[in-house]
């Protein structure tokens, strides 16, 4: 993940380090190299953009410092703008609430929601020692309810019952009530993947958020996602409010756009990684680390910083 | 396949104008790079409709039409059904592609095709890793009236394919069509997996695969053409589905792969049901992308 990226802005921000003085041109002509780097990473146009116009707002005016060269200052600029675009601090599930909190899974088809549900069910159950109930809310694809329940006896946590013929609504309602009765902390909603032009799949999705009034709603997104990834997570947030978003398919060689756009757009962080098929592949989203591994320059930054 | 709702509107404002300048080329790109037709192609399609700009006054609808028609020349030539080569018993059909792209319901979409054409189809259940991917591929044999082969998940994948292929042979079966795990590109290991499948299929008959496809989902950018290398490696990968054109995603990314790779594209995925599932259609993928009209 990130490397390609990394690769390119590197050797964009190397040449640009290397020169004594610069020019407005010469910022200009990074920038449009920067921009292309971005756009191949799948980062959204308009974040790009508004990317690209920051760095070079900032970069014009800047007060070089005597020990760092004018090259080096737009990198950390560079960072610093990179990093305020992931979220400048890393965040994560929070169940600051009455329990059985719900949390509510939704996102596209095939984006990772039943996985993810399982992988955060076994963390709670095992490095937070939460009681986890998983129910699949998922009434439409093949076999998708025994998915979870095949997970659910892999991870050895707890999921509700398959009633067949309930509607999501209704089984959200049960698994509620089961969370209940059975003295859980955390009740899970997995969801049936839908695009967001599905008005009925959609306000079947909302109906459900209305009976639970779930403590997060997670949008589960594939980190191989296109410049589609800022239409679908505002899509989802303005039906949902979405809380946090799950970044799955890490461990791919994508180049992370994604994860810059939706984050952008939204302004909801990114709350957890995936980063295998396994339940224990599962990883925080930590911006800073991020972005230092985008840029692969953390000794010029730091350099800077200390100036 | 639905239109592209952001594209259309910047093609309309492009409408009122009254010719092509640099602004209103550059605003097109943005609007192709949108589509994830990726820079490159995005500039090189550009550039085609700004060298047509001196040869009429345009207006909006035909700047649309140049682009589309631009697309659809890219598209044309990659536009070619599925078809199993009927004097192999069975034709093989094998399945590839990165998680969650939508395999296993395609597999369910093509077989109930060939299933009404009269053709007698066996399905394996090659994923023999995710959880109840096996379950989810019976339930679309059954909706198919697919013979259907399947092991405990955990089994060996190509043990799997070596016996679905005796049983479709035993059966005297038209068609193979295998299923596979979704694996990422990059892990080393499952392509192995995936490439002892097909040396098991070339042992039990060396023309087999016929068919070897790789299902894209339209949401992914330019992640696509990394898959269709590194698939084309170890699956030899002869065709492509483009599934989930139902949402907002464009698939502009089949662009760029039709332009460097040439592959034949069989069919786009419109739906979770059996029915959706459409022949590649390069004038009306590229009338979509640029939120025009269905023309037939
Ligand atoms: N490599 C990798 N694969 C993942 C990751 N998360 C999920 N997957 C795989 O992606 C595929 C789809 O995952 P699911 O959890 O079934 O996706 P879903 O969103 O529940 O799908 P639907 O319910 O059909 O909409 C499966 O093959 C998973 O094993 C991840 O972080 N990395
Ligand atoms: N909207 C829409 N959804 C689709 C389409 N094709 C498949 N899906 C859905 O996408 C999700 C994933 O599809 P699968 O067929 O399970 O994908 P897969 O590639 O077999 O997934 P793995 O085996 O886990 O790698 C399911 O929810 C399907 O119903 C399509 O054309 N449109
Ligand atoms: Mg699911
Ligand atoms: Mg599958």
């Amino acid at each position: 993940m990130f490397d390609a990226l990394t690769d390119r802005l590197s050797g964009i921000l190397d040449r640009l380090t290397r020169r004594g003085a610069l020019t407005e041109a010469d910022v200009a002509e990074a920038m449009r190299e920067v921009r292309r780097a971005l756009l191949e990473a799948d980062v959204a146009l308009d974040v790009a953009r508004t990317f690209i116009d920051r760095v070079k707002e900032r970069a014009v005016g800047v007060d070089v410092v005597k020990s760092v060269t004018p090259g080096q200052m737009v990198v950390k600029i560079v960072h610093d703008e990179l990093v305020a675009m992931l979220g400048a601090d890393a965040q994560t599930i929070s169940l600051a609430a009455a329990a059985p909190v719900p949390i509510l899974m939704v996102g596209l088809q095939g984006s990772g929601k039943t996985t993810s549900t399982a992988k955060i069910a076994y963390r709670f159950t095992n490095r937070d020692r939460r009681k986890v109930l998983m129910a699949s809310l998922d009434t439409r694809r093949p076999a998708a309810m025994e998915q979870l329940a095949t997970l659910g006896t892999q991870t050895g946590v707890a999921t509700l019952p398959i009633v067949p013929g309930q509607s999501a609504v209704q089984i959200a309602r049960r698994a509620m009530e089961a969370g209940r009765l059975g003295g859980y902390d955390v009740v899970l909603l997995d969801t049936a993947g839908r695009t967001t032009l599905d008005e009925a799949l959609m306000a079947e999705v909302a109906e459900v958020k209305r009976a639970v009034d779930p403590h997060e709603v997670l949008l589960v997104a594939d980190a191989l996602t296109g410049q589609d990834a800022v239409v679908t997570a505002r899509a989802f947030d303005e039906a949902l409010g979405v809380t946090g978003i799950v970044l799955t398919r890490l461990d791919g060689d994508g180049r992370g756009g994604a994860a810059l756009s939706m984050r952008a757009v939204t302004g909801k962080p990114i709350k957890l990684v995936g980063v295998g098929e396994k339940f224990d592949a599962l990883d925080e989203f930590d911006p800073q680390r991020i972005a230092n591994r985008i840029l692969g320059m953390g000794d010029v930054v730091a350099l800077v910083e200390k100036a | 396949s639905k239109t592209s709702s952001s594209l259309t509107r910047g093609i309309t404002d492009l409408f009122t104008k009254e010719k092509l300048d640099a602004a209103t080329l550059d605003e097109l790109e943005d609007l192709l790079i949108r589509s994830d037709l990726g820079i490159a192609t995005a500039e090189r399609v550009t550039e085609a409709v700004g060298r047509a700009r001196h040869a009429r006054a345009l207006d909006g609808e035909s700047v649309r039409g140049i682009v589309a028609a631009e697309v659809a020349r890219v598209l044309e030539p990659v536009a070619k059904p599925l078809d199993p080569p009927e004097s192999a018993r069975p034709a093989v059909i094998l399945v590839v592609g990165v998680n969650g792209s939508g395999k296993t319901t395609t597999i369910g979409k093509i077989a109930e095709s060939y299933r009404t054409a009269g053709l007698k189809v066996v399905l394996a259940a090659g994923d023999t890793f995710r959880a109840a991917a096996v379950e989810q591929l019976a339930v679309w044999a059954k909706r198919a009236d697919a013979i259907f082969v399947s092991k405990e998940t955990g089994a060996d994948a190509a043990a799997l394919v070596y016996e679905a292929w005796q049983k479709a042979k035993s059966e005297d079966a038209d068609l193979l069509i295998i299923d596979t795990a979704g694996r990422l590109q990059n892990k080393a290991g499952l392509m192995a997996e995936l490439e002892k499948i097909v040396r098991v299929l070339k042992k039990l008959d060396p023309s087999a695969p016929h068919d070897s496809l790789l299902v894209l989902d339209a949401t992914t950018g330019q992640n696509a053409l990394g898959q269709v290398d590194a698939f084309g490696k170890v699956a030899g990968v002869t065709g492509l589905v483009m599934t989930k054109l139902d949402g907002t995603a464009r698939g502009g990314i089949l662009v760029a792969v039709a332009e460097k790779y040439k592959l034949p594209v069989h069919f786009i995925g419109v739906g979770e049901g059996v029915d959706d599932l459409e022949p590649f259609d390069p004038q009306e993928f590229s009338r979509a992308l640029l939120g025009l009209p269905r023309a037939g």
